[in-house]
């Protein structure tokens, strides 16, 4: 149905070797790219439309022209950071084929005219961290880095950075004051990062998948990579489907093929007899859509017309016998706990949402606690230095609008409970009349 | 420390422990009197050479004193503060701000069960509890909650000292908490590294024994 190009061939065993991976023409789109001059490389990626596959879904060419000219360092680095829930695809990329992403960032590199590098992968990812550790030694040892590439006047040292447990460290600024040995509290833009980033030089931050994409960009050409997909989301994807579904799992796609194609023909749907509920197209941060909306076809445009976003490609399928307060509790309790608390909007915003789901739970909720809470998502979107809080406020407001009547049937019903489980014996009056038989 | 709660359930407002104002604030420890075993320096002096500024070795040397240590214990910071050059407190300010490093000392086997979106609609919520009963109050055995571990494919899953295993059903939880035990590789047949390609079978949908053939 698509055409595999990031996922070609990934489970042939030992493609995480450089043998093996240089069987299949490995490196070969890292020759041919230093054979041209840079700007001719920064062309390529910007005919091919490429967009950031971490969740921006920015330009990716753009990026990188973006960066300043002139004689100081220019730094890369590769955000594999990987922790927005529902997100699993740079962990199977990088751990079966290492070389795609080493090969893809000294080509970005090289268009960029960075020669410092660095991989900032999540923690928990220690053997992913394992095999790129080893790749890169091969990579090494075989003269792709370091000094003076395959002859050329690119040079190019790439580390792998291990970061500790933090998802802010996913966002760039943040990751950027990690990987300098900080804590990771995001900066205030501007100055970008593109202008001022690590170490206070330009830095270009990309996604792992962004990075994987470019030797392919470079091997078949930017026009012709920008033919497969729709005109403004071009390419492959790789999407996540993850929650109720019958086969999870990371899918390579091709851009603009409905969602129902995915959700229902790749990953299987739900268990038989159950409904989607709801799906968060694009990992947890981004807002909910509803059954209705399956048909949309899955691209970066149309699912920013429907109100949400294709963020990191990460598809998360609710059906209909979990309660949408219960997700709407985990969504807001995980912002709660990974907020860095730098700013005020997002660290109280965050907790006092976690709070009045908690409410709701306990059975002490009123309906004008979802007024409370649609008012606090409000105060908090645009508010902060980073979009962190906004990641919490967009899906619970979104799940508070869309399942507006079920959020107060489940406060009226228990409320209720609560009210039964106590000795005194006449019911309260409800306070939604007719909300619950 | 406990932390002093109201009736109601709130924190008393202030810290979390106390801070003892009688000590001089900390300062760079002295490379005399601190003494570092000899490959966590090495270990630390290698990651600091790899950066253009050595602060951004703080994570790795952490990572490595905590290696060591079971946990980023005080004398660990000291240690770690003394070959980096810099305060204790500025790295226990880096400790203190991420998930994985133990401010305070806990069992050496670490068991992350993933408790977030995707695992919990899958049944993490019970796995954990049926994980921490089983585990008991071993010592050695230090189970928690983890917020998205990157691994909802193999949904309920958990991470055992760094392994990825799952889908977890509860029937796997006595063998697993049995082979970390035993220090035996836990649960093989299990683990996320030996997984296929969701999409390398050829997808017919609600094709069962399909779903069977890529858990094995």
């Amino acid at each position: 149905m698509s055409q595999k190009l990031l996922f070609r061939d990934i489970d042939e065993p030992g493609l995480n070797t450089i043998d093996v991976y240089r069987r299949r023409g490995g490196y070969e789109n890292l020759r041919k790219a230093l054979a041209m001059p840079r700007e001719a490389v920064l062309n390529e990626l910007l005919a091919s439309g490429l967009r950031g596959r971490g969740g921006a879904g920015f330009a990716m060419g753009k990026k990188v022209s973006f960066l300043p000219k002139g004689s100081m360092d220019v730094y890369l680095c590769c955000n594999a950071d990987e922790s927005e829930p529902g997100t699993f695809k740079d962990r199977e990329l990088m751990q079966k084929n290492p070389h795609l992403l080493i090969e893809g960032i000294i080509i970005a590199a090289y268009a960029a005219g960075a020669n410092k590098a660095f991989i900032y992968i999540r923690g928990e990812y220690q053997l992913q961290a394992d095999i790129l550790d080893a790749a890169l030694a091969e990579a090494e040892r075989a003269g792709y880095l370091g000094e003076s590439i395959l002859g050329s006047e690119h040079s190019l040292s790439l580390v792998v950075h291990r970061g500790a447990g933090a998802y802010i460290c996913g966002e760039e600024t943040a990751l950027l004051d990690s990987l300098e040995g900080k804590r990771g509290n995001p900066r205030l833009k501007p100055p970008f990062p593109a202008n001022q980033g690590l170490y206070q030089g330009p830095t270009l931050i990309n996604n792992v998948e962004t990075l994987a994409t470019v030797p392919i960009i470079i091997g078949m050409g930017g026009e012709e990579y920008a033919k497969i997909g729709t005109e403004t989301s071009t390419g492959t994807k790789l999407v996540s489907v993850s929650g109720h579904v019958k086969r999870p799992g990371n899918y390579e796609i091709e851009l603009g093929i409905p969602a129902r194609e995915i959700i229902y023909g790749l990953a299987g749907g739900p268990a038989d007899g159950r409904r989607v509920k709801l799906w968060f197209p694009g990992g947890s941060s981004s807002p909910v859509l509803t059954e209705a909306e399956l048909d949309l076809a899955y691209d970066f445009d149309t699912m920013a017309k429907a109100g949400s976003m294709l963020g990191s490609g990460a598809i998360i399928v609710v059906d209909d016998s979990t309660s949408v307060v219960d997700v709407a509790y985990k969504t807001a309790y995980f912002y709660r706990h990974e907020s860095c608390g730098k700013c005020t909007p997002c660290r109280e915003g965050t907790n006092w949402t976690v709070k009045m789901l908690e409410r709701i739970k306990a059975g002490e909720a009123t309906p004008m606690d979802l007024d409370i809470m649609a008012s606090v998502c409000e105060q908090i979107i645009g508010n902060c230095l980073c979009v962190l809080g906004d990641a919490m406020a967009m899906p619970v407001g979104s799940m508070v609008k869309k399942f507006r009547s079920e959020f107060e049937e489940e406060i009226e019903r228990r409320r209720q409970e609560a009210w039964a489980a106590t000795t005194t014996p006449e019911p309260e009056l409800p306070l939604i009349q007719g909300a619950v038989a | 420390m406990d932390v002093r709660r109201f009736e109601h359930g709130s924190r008393v407002p202030g810290w979390d422990s106390a801070v003892d104002l009688t000590k001089d604030p900390s300062s760079i420890p002295d490379p005399a009197t601190t003494p570092v075993p000899e490959e966590l320096r090495a270990e630390i002096e290698a990651a600091m050479a790899k950066y253009p500024d050595r602060r951004s070795a703080a994570l790795p040397a952490l990572h490595a004193a905590q290696r060591l240590h079971g946990w980023c214990s005080p004398e660990a910071i000291e240690q770690v503060a003394c070959v980096m050059r810099l305060t204790p407190g500025y790295l226990s300010a880096v400790a203190t701000f991420y998930d994985m490093f133990d401010t305070e000392p806990v069992g050496r086997n670490r068991v992350f069960v993933c408790t977030n979106i995707s695992c919990s609609l899958c049944g993490a919520d019970e796995l954990y509890a049926a994980i921490k009963d089983a585990a008991g109050d071993d010592p050695d055995i230090n189970v928690r909650k983890f917020e998205c571990l990157g691994a909802c494919d193999i949904a309920p899953m958990a991470s055992v000292n760094g392994t990825y295993v799952g889908p977890l059903a509860l029937e796997d939880v006595e063998p697993l908490i049995d082979d970390i035990r035993n220090e035996r590789d836990p649960l093989p047949a299990k683990q996320l590294r030996y997984r296929a390609n969701a999409g390398a079978a050829p997808s017919t949908p609600a094709d069962s024994d399909e779903t069977e053939d890529r858990s094995s």
